[in-house]
């Protein structure tokens, strides 16, 4: 679907004009992300997070098929195959490089989309599915990056390895064969390192596959907008390409020069000295952190401490549960704001807690999962947890229902151009019925 | 009137008078510049694929042929492809240097494919010049073929006993990599 | 509906997590009495020096370099101290060439090294002069005996020492330089704290006991070449650190190099991108003159 006055793809050479007979793919895009996508004319450089996160998926299935080309997924000769592409594989050092900031990057670029989306609440209807599969993604995300780490086969894939799937140890009566099912072992060794590169291959597609979903459900209602305001006529929109194709561009310039800042500079910044040792099944390293985009689930697993109902449920299992709901309460956010205002911007008490809750509690987390397991980082995590679920859980049904939102404009051309001028254009509220 | 804010057709709005050129000069470059990084993207990933260092490294390999009696011949590993190394009967090196140059796809003696005082010590790669198969006749019992040399099973090319290619569809003679005698009995290859 | 189990479920992790911070905060306040009581800090988080002081190589930095004299010396230190018990697996002795070294010196310096091989006649395990295509032999034939010659402690492989611990080369080095008798206010404030007999005290080593004996002792060791700096334990350390240094990335260089011209390139073409974003956005500002 598409708003009525989107334009017409209409091919004037007669080779466009046959592929589109015949497959309409560069109608397709024309639509998609061509001058046929009317899109609100007051996106703000922060709806320039999903193209880069599309970028990013990219260059990291392109980096990752290089790398793949040199890798062996062997216990014997993993580490040493990587070592192998740092070293003799012509650009190899460069490829794992990009492979492993472009990891980050990614987890930069999406953590700011969902920020986005938050804010904006991006996720109430009518976008519910394109929320629903960009939570899907973010999972299949965080599947894919921790079993990429484990390939290199240093320390910290190994006892990252054992710890996240000691996680599934922890439910009841099936957790342990569980744990020893996904390993295919009672630790992780050649069988679980075979089946962690073959997901890891598989998954970034079965990513583009939910990518390309996200994108379709999108555009049946089409993008939101700062102001949260739905389009009310053409002069709301702009047309995606030229427009939003210069802005995005222009944003993928600024990302690339940070991105190979640093691939080039500091490309061992966000990792850990410990990955360049070899996987050792007999020495734990003193400290075993998971990647940085990690730390805020991490610290919330860690949170729990205490048995809770007098040790119904052991405090493991609690902090496992916790941490999957942290991000499967994502899934019912449309659900839980009710309210018909969207954009942060008309929500005085939402934005409150947005800014002096959500944002301080996330970074909190963020610190707290990268920290040692001591005081006080372990109280102030716990702190935090307990503001996260209420955050999402209690706090934003209640704001929800109890909040008086700020005067919206009347609609987006309003906002941009102010009333007098959307007057002339006969889209104010002044000229409307 | 609405066009200048509404819905703009970039080709047609705000056309000033100096103003398309430059314009489309800033939207040429900028363009050509992220066409210029993309193609400059590309070589990276193409050379990746190209041998690596250690591939590239050239290894030598050290043969011991004290234990070939005439006649025999036996193979050994170079740079990861098999190497004949064959000690050539009388007879044989007769038969080799009675064929006139002219019948040769490949013309070259065996002088010229052996080392001066060691004529009889055939030393060459066991790749066919055809498609790359091992030929038969180093290993014992194998086909000679009819020229009593090599002989590629896959697509019948025939080598003569200087390794020579006299029939079938191989266009050049079996390789002889650099080699060198370090005593009598050993071979460096490579 | 969704609402009213969000926020049970919302109170009940919020819940739980309080529970957890509160039935904490009560057992941590006495255990915090009674460490302060009872336990002692241990002697290693008192007297662990965690910083390395600062080492500077010229290959530090996004300008570095390799300076070649000294990765020759740390070379020449590795292959006379540290070779006898530490291997250097994934270094191939054809990657000396880019420490400024010809193929012929390559050669020599390979065939020094006695490589793992079989014997041709009788098939046996035997070893034979390196050739430049073999990478750095192990000194031990395998972990085991390693391990039984170094009192359970295998020496690790150096290939990545300088990127597998905190401080990289820095912290080689002050291990380097930092044996040395336990201080008198460690004895005083530690009576008990005793270096085992198969350590060694150093003050940059997370334990304070390493199993490592002092590798470098006097000066002059190792004898450097004609024109070279005086071989003091306190060069000996750096060169061989920076030696380490390029044996863990020895695309480094090139890496900070290429680095360069990619960002210059990048930064061109976002101020065209911005430029042409600007030029495609201006058609859509209201044009007064236009409307007027």
């Amino acid at each position: 679907m598409s708003f009525p006055w989107a334009k017409q793809y209409e091919p004037k050479h007669p080779l466009m004009r046959f592929l589109d007979e015949k497959l309409p793919m560069p109608r397709l895009v024309y639509n998609a992300i061509g001058s046929g996508y009317p899109v609100p004319r007051n996106l703000n450089y922060m709806w320039n997070f999903g193209v880069l996160a599309g970028f990013c998926l990219m260059l990291q299935i392109v980096t990752g098929v290089v790398l793949a080309m040199h890798y062996a997924a062997n216990t014997q000769v993993a580490f040493g195959t990587t070592e192998h592409i740092m070293r003799d594989v012509n650009w190899g050092w460069m490829m794992r490089y990009m492979h492993a900031n472009g990891a980050s990057a990614f987890f930069v670029v999406v953590y700011l989309h969902i920020f986005r989306g938050f804010y904006y609440s991006s996720y109430k209807a009518p976008r519910e599915m394109v929320w629903l599969l960009g939570v899907v993604i973010f999972l299949l995300m965080m599947a894919t990056a921790f079993m990429g780490y484990v390939l290199p086969w240093g320390q910290m894939s190994f006892w990252g390895a054992k710890v996240i799937t000691g996680l599934f140890g922890a439910l009841p009566v099936v957790g342990e064969p569980i744990q020893i099912w996904l390993l295919g072992g009672y630790a992780p060794d050649n069988a679980a390192l075979n089946r962690f590169f073959s997901l890891h291959f598989l998954l970034p597609f079965v990513i583009a596959a939910v990518v390309i979903l996200h994108i379709w459900a999108l555009h049946i209602p089409g993008s939101s907008n700062p102001t949260g305001v739905e389009v009310k006529s053409e002069s709301d929109t702009i047309p995606f390409h030229p427009y939003y194709t210069a802005k995005d561009g222009f944003g993928l310039g600024v990302f690339l020069i940070l991105y190979f800042a640093m691939v080039f500079f500091l490309p061992n910044y966000l990792g850990h000295p410990d990955n360049y040792i070899e996987a050792n099944p007999i020495s734990t390293p003193a400290h075993i952190v998971p990647e940085w985009y990690f730390w805020p689930f991490y610290a919330i697993l860690r949170a729990f401490t205490a048995d809770i109902f007098f040790g119904l449920i052991p405090a493991k299992l609690m902090g496992v549960l916790a941490m999957f709901s942290a991000i499967l309460c994502w899934f019912f956010l449309p659900w839980l704001d009710k309210g018909p205002v969207r954009s942060g911007h008309y929500r005085p008490l939402f934005r409150k807690f947005f800014w002096f809750g959500l944002i301080p509690t996330m970074l909190v987390l963020f610190y707290c999962g990268g920290a040692p397991a001591e005081e006080p980082y372990v109280m102030l995590s716990q702190l935090a947890t307990a503001y996260y679920f209420l955050h999402f859980l209690v706090i934003l049904p209640i704001i929800s229902s109890i909040e008086k939102p700020e005067p919206l404009p009347y609609s987006i051309t309003e906002a941009v151009l102010g009333k007098d001028e959307a007057a002339q254009l006969g889209d104010s509220a002044d000229t409307a019925k | 009137m609405a066009d200048t804010t509404g819905t703009v057709q970039p080709e047609t709005a705000d056309i000033g008078e100096d103003g398309v050129r430059r314009r489309d000069f800033i939207n040429i470059a900028a363009i050509a510049a992220a066409g210029t990084g993309g193609v400059v993207t590309l070589l990276p990933l193409i050379s990746q694929m190209a041998p690596s260092a250690d591939v590239l490294a050239a290894s030598t390999t050290e043969v011991d042929i004290s234990k070939i009696e005439p006649g025999q011949a036996i193979k050994a590993l170079f740079r990861r492809q098999p190497l004949f190394v064959r000690n050539l009967t009388p007879k044989e090196i007769a038969e080799a240097d009675a064929v006139p140059m002219s019948e040769l796809r490949d013309p070259q003696t065996l002088e010229e494919r052996t080392k001066p005082g060691k004529t009889n010590w055939l030393i060459t790669m066991g790749v066919c010049t055809h498609l790359g198969c091992t030929p038969l006749g180093a290993g014992p019992g194998e086909d000679r073929g009819p020229y009593g040399g090599y002989f590629c099973p896959c697509h019948g090319s025939a080598y003569d006993t200087a390794a020579r290619i006299r029939k079938g569809p191989a266009p050049t003679n079996l390789e002889v990599p650099e080699y060198e005698f370090t005593s009598d009995t050993v071979v460096k290859v490579g | 509906m969704i609402r009213i189990f969000g926020i049970l479920a919302g109170l009940f992790f919020s819940l739980s997590v309080l529970w957890a911070f509160i039935s904490g905060a009560i057992a941590v306040a006495p255990v915090l009495g009674e460490y302060g009581q009872f336990t002692e800090p241990m002697a290693d988080k008192v007297f662990h020096e965690k910083h390395p002081p600062a080492l500077h190589l010229q290959s530090d930095g996004p300008f570095g370099t390799w300076d070649l004299a000294q990765l020759q010396r740390g070379f020449q230190v590795y292959k006379e101290v540290c070779a006898a018990c530490h291997s250097l697996k994934f270094v191939a002795f054809r990657d000396l060439e880019e420490l400024g070294y010809d193929k012929g010196q390559v050669k020599t310096i390979a065939a020094g090294f006695q490589v793992p091989g079989v014997d041709p006649n009788t098939g046996e395990a035997t070893t034979r002069p390196g050739m430049p295509t073999d990478y750095f032999p192990s000194p031990y034939p395998n972990e085991t005996a390693a391990k039984a010659a170094n009192n359970n402690a295998v020496p690790p492989d150096l290939s990545l020492m300088a990127k597998a611990r905190h401080g990289g080369p820095a912290y080689i080095h002050a291990i380097l330089t930092g044996y040395g008798p336990e201080p008198e206010a460690l004895k005083q404030q530690f009576p008990d704290f005793k270096v085992p007999s198969t350590g060694h005290y150093n003050k940059y080593f997370p334990s304070l006991a390493i199993a490592m004996p002092p590798p470098l002792t006097a000066e002059g060791q190792v004898s450097y070449a004609e024109g070279q700096p005086k071989p003091t334990i306190e060069q000996m350390s750096t060169d061989v650190s920076a030696f380490l240094e390029w044996t863990a990335e020895p695309k480094k260089v090139k890496r900070t190099q290429t680095g360069w011209p990619v960002l210059g390139f990048l930064l061109f073409a976002t101020i065209l991108a911005y430029l042409a974003k600007k030029q495609v956005w201006a058609a859509l500002k209201p044009k007064k003159k236009h409307t007027a």
